[in-house]
C-alpha cells in the first residue's frame, strides 16, 4: 500500500510539475501568449500554416486605439467612415522620437492623396497581414509564400537563409521553425509603405521579427515586432489573431487596383481635366 | 540483349529464339533497375506529387506564329541559333544612343534584353504546333466583328497620351503576358512554383503576380460574374502531370483578340531535372474557327525572384504625359503668337 501511494505521489508531482512549466510557458508572453495547442502536421512534419486567412481588426484605419471618425472625403459619406478601434499596439500608443511624430502629422493631414494604398502601392510588412482582405499561406519546406488579395502583393519567406539583392517594398524574409511558431526576421525594407490610413509610418532601417504560431484549427496568433531606431525611440509590438476563411470555395480573387488609383495619380496629367 | 552479347555468349539468333521465353522476365527486370540506377526520376513532393518546385523561365526568341517563309517544324541547331541572333539583334537596336528606345531602357544595360537569361533550347519554328502550320486558325465572323467594334471603341478615347487609361496596359503595369497562356513576356521571364497542401502556386516575376491554384478535387470556378486578368483556374494531376483549366476572364484581357468566354488549358509535366514541358489548349469558338495548342519548355534557373514594384516606380507614365502636355502648350501658344502677329 505504502509502495502504491509512493507511486501516485510520483505521478502526481509529475503532473503538477508539467502544468507549472505549461503556465510559466504562457506567463513569459504575456497574456497574448498562444495557449498550448499542436498544430496538424505537414506531410514534411512542420505546423501546418496552409489556408486561406483574414485579420479581423480596425488595424488597417488605424494602428493605434482610436474612436470613430469621418472619413477623409465628406462626398462618400458615412459608407467611408473610420470605425473605433482598440488598437493592436501593445501598450497602446507609438513610441515616436518628436522630428518622427511631426512627419506623421503630416502624413495624416495628407493621408487622402498619399498613403500608399490609395495608390495602389505594395503594402509593406506588417500592414499586408491586417489589411481587410484574405491572404493566403503557400507552405512548403524551403519556401513559404504569402499571396495577398490587395494588389497582389507577395512574400516569399526563405525557410534557407538568403540576403536581400537590395531594398523593397515587402523586404526580405528569413524564416525558421521554433517549435509550433514560424519565426520571420524581416528587412531591406524601402521608407515608402505605411502601417494604416492614419500616415504611421517607418524608414528603411525598419526590421520586423513576426511570429505565427496556431492557437486552435482555425486561428493563428499573430505577432510583430517592429525595431526601427531612426523613427521610434524602441521597439514595439502588435498581436493580433488570424482567422480561417471558412467558405467552402475561400480563395484569393484578383484585386488589381492599378487602375483605380490612375487618376488619383495621374489625373492631373490629362489633356481634357477631369470634373 | 543485343547481338553483340548474344555473339560473346556463344549463342545463335535461332537459340536465343527458343530460350528468350524462359529469360525474359529475368532481362526485363534487370535492365529497369540498370535504367533506374542511370537515368533521372521525376522528384516528389512529401504528400507524393510530382515536384515542379524551384525557380523557372520560358524566356525565348521562339515566336508564337511561324512566319510566312518557313514551312518546316523545327529548325537545326544551327539555324535556331541564327533565328535567336538576328532577334537579339533587333533587341539591341533599342539601345543606339539617341533613339527613342535609348531615352526609354537600355535594354542591354539592365539585362532585360533576353539574350542575358538564360534562353530555353528549343528547335521549334513556331510555339504554335495545332493548326499544323503553326499558326493561329482562321477568326470567325463574330470574331472579327467583336475586334472592329473594339478598335472603334479605341478611337473614341482619343489619342494615346490623352489621358493614362489610353496607354497600353503593359506599360501601365496591370498586365502583359502573365497569362495563361503563359508566354514568354520578353523581358522578366522568371517564375517560381511552390506546392502547398491542395495547392500550387506560379509566382511570375513580371508585375508581381500570383496564379494560386487550386488542385484539392474540391475546388470548382469561380461564379461566371467573377472575373479577372489571370482569370480563375482549377487544377488536378492526371498521373504526373498538372492540368490547368482557366475561364472567367476579365473583359480587357481580350488575349489576341478573344472574347471573355475563352478557355485554357495547360499542361505542366516535367520531364527532366531541368524542364518542365508546358502545354496548353486555347479554346474559344466565338473567336477561332478551332482550338489552338502551343508547346513550349520551362527550364530552370538560379533564383531567387526579385520585387517587380512595377506600378509603384513607373515614373515613366507621369513624365510621358507631362512631356505631350508642355508640348501641347507650347504648340497652343505658338499658334496664339502666329495669330497676334497676322
Amino acid at each position: 500500500m505504502r509502495i502504491r501511494l509512493a507511486g501516485l505521489t510520483i505521478v502526481l508531482t509529475g503532473l503538477l510539475l508539467a502544468e507549472i512549466s505549461i503556465l510559466a510557458q504562457a506567463g513569459r508572453g504575456g497574456a497574448a501568449q498562444a495557449p498550448a495547442y499542436r498544430a496538424p502536421r505537414t506531410k514534411d512534419g512542420k505546423p501546418n500554416l496552409n489556408g486561406v486567412w483574414q485579420a479581423i481588426t480596425e488595424a488597417n484605419w488605424n494602428i493605434e486605439p482610436h474612436s470613430a471618425a469621418p472619413g477623409p472625403m465628406w462626398q462618400l459619406g458615412a459608407a467611408y467612415a473610420v470605425p473605433p478601434g482598440l488598437g493592436i499596439v501593445d501598450g497602446g500608443s507609438l513610441p515616436y522620437k518628436p522630428d518622427a511624430l511631426a512627419k506623421k502629422k503630416q502624413n495624416f493631414a495628407n493621408r487622402a492623396s498619399q498613403d500608399p494604398e490609395a495608390k495602389c502601392y505594395l503594402p509593406g510588412v506588417p500592414r499586408a497581414m491586417y489589411m481587410p482582405y484574405p491572404f493566403q499561406i503557400i507552405q512548403s519546406t524551403d519556401h513559404i509564400m504569402v499571396s495577398f488579395t490587395y494588389a497582389g502583393a507577395l512574400r516569399t519567406i526563405y525557410m534557407k537563409k538568403t540576403e536581400a539583392p537590395a531594398d523593397s517594398w515587402m523586404g526580405w524574409s528569413n524564416g525558421r521553425w521554433e517549435g509550433e511558431t514560424l519565426v520571420i526576421d524581416s528587412d531591406s525594407f524601402n521608407d515608402l509603405s505605411w502601417f494604416d490610413r492614419s500616415g504611421n509610418y517607418h524608414s528603411d532601417k525598419m526590421k520586423v521579427v513576426e511570429r505565427i504560431t496556431a492557437t486552435g484549427p482555425d486561428h493563428l496568433l499573430y505577432e510583430a515586432t517592429i525595431d526601427d531606431p531612426v523613427v521610434f525611440t524602441r521597439p514595439w509590438k502588435v498581436s493580433i489573431p488570424l482567422y480561417r476563411r471558412k467558405e467552402s470555395n475561400a480563395q484569393i480573387l484578383e484585386f488589381k487596383c492599378i487602375e483605380f488609383s490612375e487618376d488619383l495619380i495621374y489625373g492631373h496629367l490629362r489633356k481634357v481635366p477631369l470634373k | 540483349m543485343n547481338r553483340r552479347l548474344l555473339a560473346s555468349l556463344g549463342l545463335s539468333p535461332l537459340v536465343f529464339a527458343f530460350s528468350v521465353v524462359l529469360i525474359a522476365p529475368l532481362t526485363a527486370a534487370g535492365q529497369a533497375q540498370k535504367a533506374v540506377a542511370k537515368a533521372w526520376s521525376l522528384p516528389r513532393t512529401p504528400d507524393g506529387k510530382p515536384d515542379l518546385q524551384g525557380f523557372w523561365t520560358n524566356n525565348s526568341y521562339v515566336p508564337l506564329e511561324r512566319a510566312n517563309n518557313v514551312t518546316k517544324e523545327f529548325y537545326t541547331k544551327e539555324e535556331a541559333a541564327a533565328a535567336a541572333k538576328r532577334s537579339a539583334e533587333r533587341e539591341s537596336e533599342q539601345t543606339v544612343p539617341g533613339t527613342t528606345g535609348d531615352v526609354h531602357y537600355d535594354f542591354t544595360q539592365f539585362a532585360l534584353d533576353r539574350s542575358q537569361t538564360r534562353l530555353t533550347e528549343n528547335l521549334r519554328t513556331s510555339i504554335i504546333v495545332e493548326p499544323a502550320n503553326g499558326r493561329m486558325p482562321p477568326v470567325t465572323a463574330e470574331g472579327k466583328r467583336r475586334g472592329d467594334e473594339r478598335a472603334a471603341a479605341r478611337k473614341q478615347q482619343g489619342a494615346q497620351y490623352d489621358k493614362v487609361q489610353n496607354i497600353v496596359q503593359g506599360s501601365r503595369c496591370i498586365f502583359q503576358n502573365a497569362g495563361p497562356p503563359m508566354l514568354p513576356p520578353g523581358y522578366n521571364p522568371a517564375y517560381q512554383i511552390v506546392q502547398g497542401e491542395g495547392v500550387v502556386m506560379i509566382l511570375i516575376e513580371n508585375h508581381h503576380e500570383a496564379r494560386v491554384i487550386r488542385t484539392d478535387g474540391k475546388a470548382t470556378q469561380a461564379p461566371s460574374a467573377v472575373r479577372a486578368y489571370l482569370g480563375n483556374s482549377v487544377g488536378r494531376w492526371e498521373g504526373d502531370t498538372l492540368v490547368v483549366e482557366t475561364t472567367n476572364f476579365h473583359e480587357n484581357v481580350a488575349f489576341r483578340g478573344a472574347s471573355e468566354n475563352m478557355k485554357v488549358t495547360e499542361r505542366f509535366s516535367r520531364v527532366s531535372d531541368d524542364e518542365i514541358k508546358y502545354e496548353f489548349t486555347v479554346n474559344d469558338p466565338s473567336t477561332w474557327e478551332v482550338p489552338w495548342k502551343g508547346i513550349m519548355p520551362f527550364v530552370k534557373i538560379g533564383g531567387p525572384v526579385f520585387e517587380h514594384a512595377c506600378h509603384e516606380g513607373n515614373y515613366g507614365i507621369a513624365n510621358t504625359l507631362s512631356a505631350v502636355r508642355l508640348e501641347e502648350k507650347k504648340a497652343a501658344e505658338e499658334a496664339a503668337k502666329k495669330a497676334g502677329g497676322k
